[in-house]
């Protein structure tokens, strides 16, 4: 339903987005993860027309967004929840939406009972609005026009903790009756939950993609002994792969039980052993996006970041 | 705030509605209208123009000698408060879209820019119709009341060039707003020179005798000036053609492509 085809998005000098591909099916949620500054929000932004990719093409349901006869009854938007004006209320930049639509007008009033802005919220200006409510309004404006696919960046900003439960189960809902649901966030465990699959991003490159239940057993063991380096030369020497992990930690590329025994063959006194899943995707994450400068075989050295906030 | 359950969920009517028909140019441009009239700052820059038309028409029957009691007159006076009011609402029609950044939602709905840009031009042309008719309504009241407060008795002739270079040079003025700020994306910055610009240039072509030429050719409020009472002939319409050339399609047409070109975020 969504393809991103080797998308990429030069400032001047500057790389934002590289050769970026994936696709989202109907019936999934993809969440599109990476730290600020990855280059998430230029991706979509040139999905939806609001930026013209260097090179690569995207389109939704197999047409570029442009040609899209009424886009917003094919695609939910919510890019930026700031997007609305300040002196209108909920409602009527709602109502703004609904004339460009030409959805009924009780259907604004569907969405807001929908993110929970109906009543007295739905007359207050805009700029009276709490992030979280403005979140709820440009979901609102997203599902206005009863839309096949959303793309939502970061949609759980400012929501709170009962906000992003809410959020979670609205979208599983929308993928499970058929929509396709792109998120994006910088924060794993905000998509963790519902994500079917996972885009990760970092310096404008896709470094990791498949669905959750692969990306986790990729990540191998965790462990931790009482004198890293000797752990480290152990691993090395029995040709075990290693990257560093939390708190003095290693990621082994292998099984807990080979990394025991090579930890064992050279006397080294483990304290931690164990498979790096639960939080597995967490480390892969930030290993693959963080400050480590050894990013794990198999990727991509991240790019030179460029701000997400240019332009 | 708490969460909500729903009657209709999101998504109900997947792939059950039928295909989505494109926005008419006619509904975008009315969005556009209710744009310019649903917030505070375009509601009391309404409010504004319609107070200080009335304002006008009312210190004339009270304080002018030279009222004959034509509705013309009062017709030709009205105008200065829409002509210099409404291409600020021009302007804001445009730039809050920047300044409020609710340009993302606008294009994200109407990925076609020129469309939207087109609805804005129309609405704006529209409010500048409406704005002579409401200064038709003025001066009707001012004419009506000249017997009675001023002496001389009603006399209502109004020629149709009068009304129809009003309307024109009205709608020229409006979209030299939009314009202005489609090019410079900024309120303050458009409104600021919007005013500024004209003034700078007539000062310093006034300074020298041999740039007359510019004033007569190329200064927008000079050679308009004839339009307001129906007045405008002959060459007089070529020195409007260069006037709005350089004023009006040219930011029209570089805003244009600046708008096309750029990315929205």
């Amino acid at each position: 339903m969504i393809a991103i085809e080797h998308l990429t998005k030069r400032y001047g000098t500057q790389l934002a987005v590289s050769d970026v591909s994936f696709g989202c099916e109907p019936g999934t949620v993809t969440g599109f993860l990476g730290p600020n500054g990855a280059g998430k929000s230029t991706t979509l932004r040139s999905l939806c027309g609001l930026a013209t990719p260097t090179s690569g093409t995207t389109a939704i349901g197999g047409r570029a967004y442009r040609d899209l006869p009424n886009a917003g009854r094919q695609v939910g938007v919510l890019l930026d929840a700031g997007a609305q004006h300040a002196g209108r209320t909920g409602r009527e930049a709602l109502l703004l939406s609904a004339m460009v639509l030409g959805v009924d007008r009780r259907r604004v009033d569907e969405v807001l009972e929908l993110v929970g802005l109906a009543g007295s919220p739905a007359g207050k200006r805009v700029g009276k609005y709490s992030l979280g409510m403005r979140q709820r309004l440009g979901l609102a404006t997203a599902l206005l026009g009863d839309p096949e696919v959303l793309v939502l960046d970061e949609p759980a900003n400012g929501l709170d903790p009962e906000g992003i439960f809410w959020m979670r189960g609205l979208l599983r809902g929308f993928a499970d009756r058929g929509g396709t649901v792109l998120l994006s966030s910088h924060l794993l465990h905000e998509v963790e939950a519902v994500a079917d699959q996972l885009v990760v991003i970092a310096g404008g490159r896709v470094v990791a993609r498949g669905s959750k239940a692969q990306l986790l057993t990729s990540t191998g063991t965790v462990v931790r002994a009482t004198d890293p380096a000797a752990l480290q030369s152990a691993l090395t020497a029995a040709g075990i792969g290693v990257a560093p992990g939390l708190a003095g930690a290693l990621v082994a590329d292998a099984e807990p039980e080979a990394v025991g025994r090579a930890a064992a063959a050279e006397a080294v006194v483990l304290v931690e052993l164990r498979p790096a899943d639960g939080g597995g995707l967490e480390e892969l994450f930030r290993s693959l996006t963080g400050s480590s400068d050894t990013p794990p075989a198999g990727t991509v050295p991240a790019a030179q970041q460029v701000q997400e906030a240019r332009a | 705030m708490s969460s909500t359950v729903s009657t209709t969920p999101p998504g109900a009517g997947l792939h059950t509605q039928p295909a989505p028909r494109t926005t008419s140019m006619v509904q975008l441009t009315r969005v556009e209208l209710r744009k310019s009239a649903d917030t505070r700052a375009g509601r009391w820059l309404l409010v504004a123009i319609a107070a200080v038309a009335l304002l006008v028409a009312g210190l004339q029957l009270f304080f002018d000698d030279g009222v004959d009691g034509s509705f013309g007159y009062f017709f030709t006076a009205s105008q200065f408060p829409v002509g210099f009011l409404l291409p600020v609402l021009g302007i804001l029609l445009v730039t809050s879209e920047w300044s409020q950044r609710t340009a993302m939602t606008t294009f994200a709905l109407v990925p076609v820019r020129s469309r939207v840009l087109t609805a804005k031009m129309l609405a704006a042309a529209l409010l500048a119709v409406l704005g002579v008719l409401a200064t038709l309504v003025v001066a009707a009241l001012a004419t009506l009341l000249t017997p009675a407060v001023a002496g001389p008795a009603s006399r209502w002739e109004l020629s149709g060039a009068h009304l129809g270079q009003v309307l024109l040079v009205q709608v020229v003025v409006v979209l030299v707003g939009v314009a202005f700020g489609m090019l410079l994306l900024s309120s303050p910055l458009a409104i600021v020179l919007y005013f500024l610009l004209p003034v700078v240039v007539t000062i310093l072509v006034s300074s020298v005798a041999a740039l007359d030429w510019v004033r007569d050719w190329l200064d927008l409020t000079t050679t308009t000036i004839p339009m307001y009472d129906g007045q405008l002939a002959g060459q007089g319409w070529a020195q409007v053609g260069t006037s709005v050339a350089l004023w009006l399609l040219l930011p029209l047409m570089a805003g244009w492509v600046r708008i096309q070109r750029s990315e929205i975020a």
